[in-house]
């Protein structure tokens, strides 16, 4: 059993951050102090005790603006990143475990899909597509799942080769109890020490693409998209783009020194490499 | 160079080529076969349905895929990109001039990054586990976390607003001299470098790292070479594939980080021009600079593996 005195002081700082930065997202309408679209004075106003962090280029509440913003970001990330990750696992195990042409096939074309770069075939699909919140997640997703497949893939094709498995195959045990029962359980670790770089990757993605202008559309705030809204405000001085643009970098670190403990642990769990 | 390395690059220089092509299918297909409708995108909802009719014609958009795909196709090659749909301007002379700009703002970006981060990355290993390294770890887990806008928006609050050392808006226009330019580039190509600089410093320290602890290098030690000796005759040509695949990996994503800091800091590149299209929902114009961005990143990969090729003389006999 995990004992809370041996989680390190990084990771802790980690878990702590990531759990604010959630509950703010799941309890938004509540804690927040203005509405999300509420005008509530002049724009740009600076930090005061009626508007901790300022108001922005339209004169809203920024902390509010923050809280839902966390919610939108966070809720469109977890969902891609979900996406990535069923598709890209379950098509990288099938891949390992049926082999043959089907998996040459499958590696292929994810090999041409990783020659373009993430952004730019984004940015080439976005072009035709209607922009919403649908489209982000389905963009987002099968772009990532290419990640997420060929480490799936690579996993699978180790424990494939196990004893267990061809026990199971001799048993008779059919390719979907093969997949979910004897390879998904002993991949489980490596994916899930992923899931948090894959998950640091979507929030990162969907800010780029906010920014650019092409994922979540105004009014909703997002954190990428109130970075670009208040850009204008920097050459003046006013910080406020600065803000979200920190709570992305903050959150991103956050997960990541969870990530990195989970990697260790699996690691060290394994006897394998260890910190050296 | 023997008649085997030949053929390996020439293998993989036709590899990449093959590759270079898919891709183009692949870039045309999802601007041509996605739902959406180019003439409607232009006309907008209220059109005709005999203007649109008009519109198609005139765009070639009732020729089938493939015809479509061979016509662009022989375009690209020959040069015509076509005209952009959002203001009936030739791609290609647009591109020219940004392509240009783009290429100096990530060059001028590599030569401070790449020979500052393989000097990081020395450092960390000859300092191993000990403060140096692990400031260079520390500031690795950061820096992957850093969104590019976030370090561009920092640079122009402090040392573009407050400090005013540069501008914040990087403008260049023709018959700047060289060094206005470079001062213009200056900021976004700090912030690219910063981008980038963490991560190839860890990945040339994993490198070096790997090739030190090899048998080869035990060896050598044993036999009393010295450390200089060392280096010059067994790590460093075998640290050679692994730092040049690096930077490569890096230059490449380089060009990928320009698309965000040529919006940062306004500047008149590929990246933009990219953006903009995208937004006005001119597929000619995004297709072109896909295609080109594409070319890009694929022949720096290219690039790495030849470079491989010629420096490893394991990889010249598979088995």
């Amino acid at each position: 059993m995990l004992k809370l005195s041996r989680i390190p002081a990084s990771a802790a700082i980690g878990i702590v951050l990531t759990a604010a930065f959630v509950f703010a997202a799941v309890f938004a309408p509540w804690i927040a102090p203005y509405g999300e679209g509420e005008i509530v004075g002049s724009l740009w106003q600076p930090f005061s005790a009626q508007h901790v962090l300022g108001t922005d280029n339209l004169g809203r509440d920024l902390l509010s603006r923050m809280i839902y913003g966390a919610r939108t970001t966070l809720f469109i990330a977890a969902l891609a990143t979900a996406l990535s990750f069923t598709m890209g696992s379950i098509v990288g195990f099938t891949a390992a475990v049926v082999g043959g042409w089907i998996d040459q096939v499958m590696s292929r074309l994810v090999d041409l899909l990783m020659s373009i770069p993430t952004l730019i075939f984004a940015l080439v699909v976005l072009s035709v597509l209607p922009a919403n919140t649908l489209t982000l997640v389905l963009v987002m997703g099968v772009l990532d799942s290419t990640r997420v497949y060929r480490l799936a893939r690579a996993v699978a094709v180790d424990i494939n080769v196990m004893d267990f498995v061809e026990a199971a195959k001799l048993r008779g045990e059919g390719r979907g109890w093969i997949i979910f029962r004897e390879i998904l359980p002993n991949a489980l670790s490596p994916l899930v020490a992923e899931l948090g770089l894959r998950f640091i990757f979507a929030v990162l993605f969907l800010s780029a693409l906010s920014f650019l202008g092409l994922g979540v559309q105004p009014p909703e705030a997002d954190w990428g998209g109130m970075v670009k809204e208040n850009k204008e405000g920097i050459v003046f001085g006013i910080p406020a783009a600065l803000i979200p643009a920190a709570a992305i970098a903050l959150l991103a670190i956050s997960v990541n020194l969870v990530a990195d403990w989970i990697l260790n642990r699996t690691t060290d769990l394994k006897g394998g490499r260890g910190n050296g | 160079m023997s008649a085997p390395v030949l053929k390996l690059v020439a293998q993989r220089v036709g590899l990449g080529l093959l590759l270079l092509l898919a891709v183009s299918v692949l870039i045309f297909t999802g601007t041509q076969l996605l739902p959406g409708d180019v003439a409607q995108a232009i006309l907008g909802q209220s059109a005709t349905p005999q203007a649109l009719e008009n519109l198609r014609r005139d765009l070639g958009l009732n020729d089938p895929a493939y015809i479509r795909y061979f016509n662009w196709l022989g375009g690209v090659l020959t040069g015509d990109l076509g005209v952009a749909l959002s203001n009936g301007q030739d791609i290609a002379t647009q591109l020219g001039k940004r392509l240009g700009n783009t290429l100096f703002l990530a060059s001028v970006a590599a030569i401070v990054s790449v020979p500052l981060s393989i000097l990081l990355g020395l450092l960390a290993v000859r300092y191993r586990n000990r403060w140096p390294d692990k400031l260079i770890s520390g500031t690795t887990l950061i820096s992957i976390s850093l969104p590019e806008f976030f370090i561009g928006y920092l640079l122009i609050y402090f040392v573009a607003v407050e400090l005013g050392w540069f501008p914040s808006v990087s403008t260049v226009y023709e018959g700047m001299s060289f060094g206005e330019r470079l001062a213009a580039v200056t900021l976004p190509a700090a912030t690219l470098t910063l981008v980038v600089l963490a991560h190839m410093m860890r990945m040339t320290r994993a490198a070096i790292l790997n090739v030190m602890q090899s048998a080869y290098i035990e060896t050598a030690e044993l036999k009393g070479l010295s450390p200089f000796d060392i280096i010059r005759k067994h790590a460093f040509p075998n640290a050679i594939a692994p730092i040049v695949n690096v930077v490569m990996l890096n230059l490449a994503y380089l060009v990928v980080g320009v698309v965000v800091v040529e919006v940062i800091f306004v500047y008149p590149g590929m990246g933009q021009y990219l953006v903009d299209h995208v937004s006005k929902r001119d597929v000619p114009v995004v297709q072109a600079c896909g295609l080109i961005f594409a070319a890009v990143y694929i022949s720096l990969n290219i690039i790495a593996d030849v470079v491989a090729i010629v420096a490893n003389p394991r990889l010249r006999h598979p088995k």
